[in-house]
């Protein structure tokens, strides 16, 4: 006990009665209010990346990660079987592009366009979030190139879009000038030209990612893993999305 | 060396005071925080955490050193022990100088602590630059702190001196680029308003260029441009211990 303290018992019964009924009032009144997950319609529309710099203290790096939580988190919870299709997708990219523009050498919102908000079984949705995937690989092709490469794969296989693939697989082999790209994503549009499973050639993109050690952080290669299990379960049931 | 005996006082009274439990505290909030959030995270989870740990360790042992100088400060003022200091037969910057050095040992300390972390996600030679470039910038937040206190002499004013100078440094870059971004209006009043800001940043350090996050993610800075960094740093913290020396020297006490 802290000698500046008294006993507890000189603390008069009322004091006592007082902190337990308000603090039980505190807890009824906070379980009657628990927030709801966000839905699609409460997604703000994008702030200007300065703003967000500002907001940051120069702190780019963390923050640009922490507005990538909150985006994530849109029309995603709750009871939600389909996440992400009831987005407004303007708005969406519009939060990708600054989220970028405030740590261009984060990964997460290309991961995110192209592996999770291009997927939405949407046509008009998934190929704004391919056409952003595009845009922005322009500003940086040696590096955002493997984000190029699953959206020509998807504009293939879910769209059945063979031009839009083949104008992805073409700007890879343009734009990119790295040694560390390698020759199988440069000659992307020999894999969209061949009559390839969807699977086979998301296992060969992975297996090539994996073996380049593109793919290091564990939380990504989970989630990754994860898809090619759902892909091959989905194949293997004759089902098509 | 009656200036060490002072540093080492300080020290004492850091180690006394709880400094080292609200340290820890901070260390364990923000690791904890780290792991909730990289639950959620699809991708860069590591880089997630790194992240946020950093961002969150440079803010608490800045907020922490400036409250510490602050309260420490104005406890031995308001006990008149400052002034029982004065009639010892020690010059005035002897005795600024030396508490000084104490406090910038206790930021030294707390940036070994808040580095220790780091290590399970970046290089230690990383985590050691970005360990310096922390001690540095808590030594100026001490500097200013100092400064503050003395000068206003009252607990909520100094530590609102203190942060506000501190959060004003690192926002002054981005402040400056919508300043002078060119979809800004061209008019009068904006250019008065641009170069008013730009004559603000002139006063202030450079603090988003130093105990950068980025170093920690995406390797170590260049050479060149950390050595700037931080030679801007010591500059900042000269001027504002040549500040409180001179305030120092003139008041009646």
């Amino acid at each position: 006990m802290n000698r500046d303290a008294r006993a507890l018992v000189c603390v008069p019964p009322w004091a006592w009665l007082a902190l337990g009924l308000s603090l039980a009032a505190q807890l009824t009144w906070q379980s009657t209010r628990q927030p709801a997950p966000p839905a699609a319609a409460d997604l703000p529309p994008p702030p200007p990346a300065q703003a967000l710099r500002l907001a940051s203290f120069a702190e780019a790096e963390a923050s640009a990660r922490l507005v990538m939580l909150y985006v994530q988190a849109f029309d995603l919870g709750g009871g939600n079987a389909l996440p992400y299709k009831n987005l407004d997708y303007r708005r969406l990219t519009g939060w990708l592009r600054a989220i970028l523009e405030l740590d261009p050498r984060s990964e997460y919102p290309l991961f995110l366009a192209a592996r999770v908000y291009a997927e939405v079984p949407d046509e008009a949705r998934s190929r704004i979030a391919l056409e952003f995937v595009y845009q922005e690989f322009l500003k940086d092709p040696n590096r955002r190139w493997p984000w190029l490469a699953h959206a020509a794969l998807l504009a293939k296989h879910r769209l059945g879009d063979l031009a839009l693939a083949r104008r992805f697989a073409a700007a890879i082999d343009h734009y990119t000038t790295s040694e560390d790209v390698p020759l199988w994503a440069r000659q992307m549009d020999i894999f969209i030209l061949e009559d390839m499973s969807e699977l086979e050639a998301a296992k060969i993109m992975l297996g090539g990612l994996l073996a380049k050690g593109a793919i290091r952080d564990p939380a990504e290669a989970r989630f990754l893993k994860q898809r090619l299990d759902e892909l091959e379960a989905r194949i293997a049931r004759g089902t098509k999305r | 060396m009656p200036a060490a005996i002072l540093a080492r006082f300080v020290l004492l009274e850091a180690r006394r005071g709880g400094l080292p439990w609200l340290a820890a505290a901070s260390i364990a909030l923000a690791l904890g925080l780290a792991a909730f959030l990289s639950q959620v995270a699809l991708t860069e989870s590591l880089a997630l955490q790194a992240s946020i740990v950093a961002a969150l360790l440079r803010a608490s042992a800045v907020f922490l050193i400036a409250a510490h100088v602050a309260s420490s400060t104005l406890r031995e003022i308001n006990d008149k022990e400052l002034e029982r200091m004065l009639s010892l037969p020690l010059s005035r910057s002897t005795q600024y100088l030396g508490r000084l050095a104490g406090f910038a040992l206790c930021g030294a300390a707390l940036a070994v602590a808040c580095a220790a972390p780091l290590l399970l996600w970046a290089s230690a030679g990383t985590v050691a630059l970005w360990a310096l470039s922390l001690a540095c910038e808590t030594a100026l937040v001490a500097a200013a702190a100092l400064f503050f206190s003395m000068t206003l002499a009252q607990l909520v004013p100094a530590i609102a001196a203190s942060a506000g100078l501190y959060v004003l440094a690192r926002s002054m870059a981005a402040i400056q680029s919508i300043a002078g971004g060119p979809l800004a209006d061209a008019s009068l009043p904006h250019e008065v308003a641009r170069w008013a800001v730009d004559a603000i940043a002139l006063l202030l350090p450079r603090l988003e260029t130093v105990t950068r996050t980025g170093w920690l993610l995406y390797g170590p800075p260049d050479a060149g441009a950390y050595a700037a960094a931080l030679a801007g740093l010591m500059l900042y913290t000269g001027l504002l211990i040549a500040a409180g020396l001179f305030d120092f020297h003139r008041r009646n006490l």
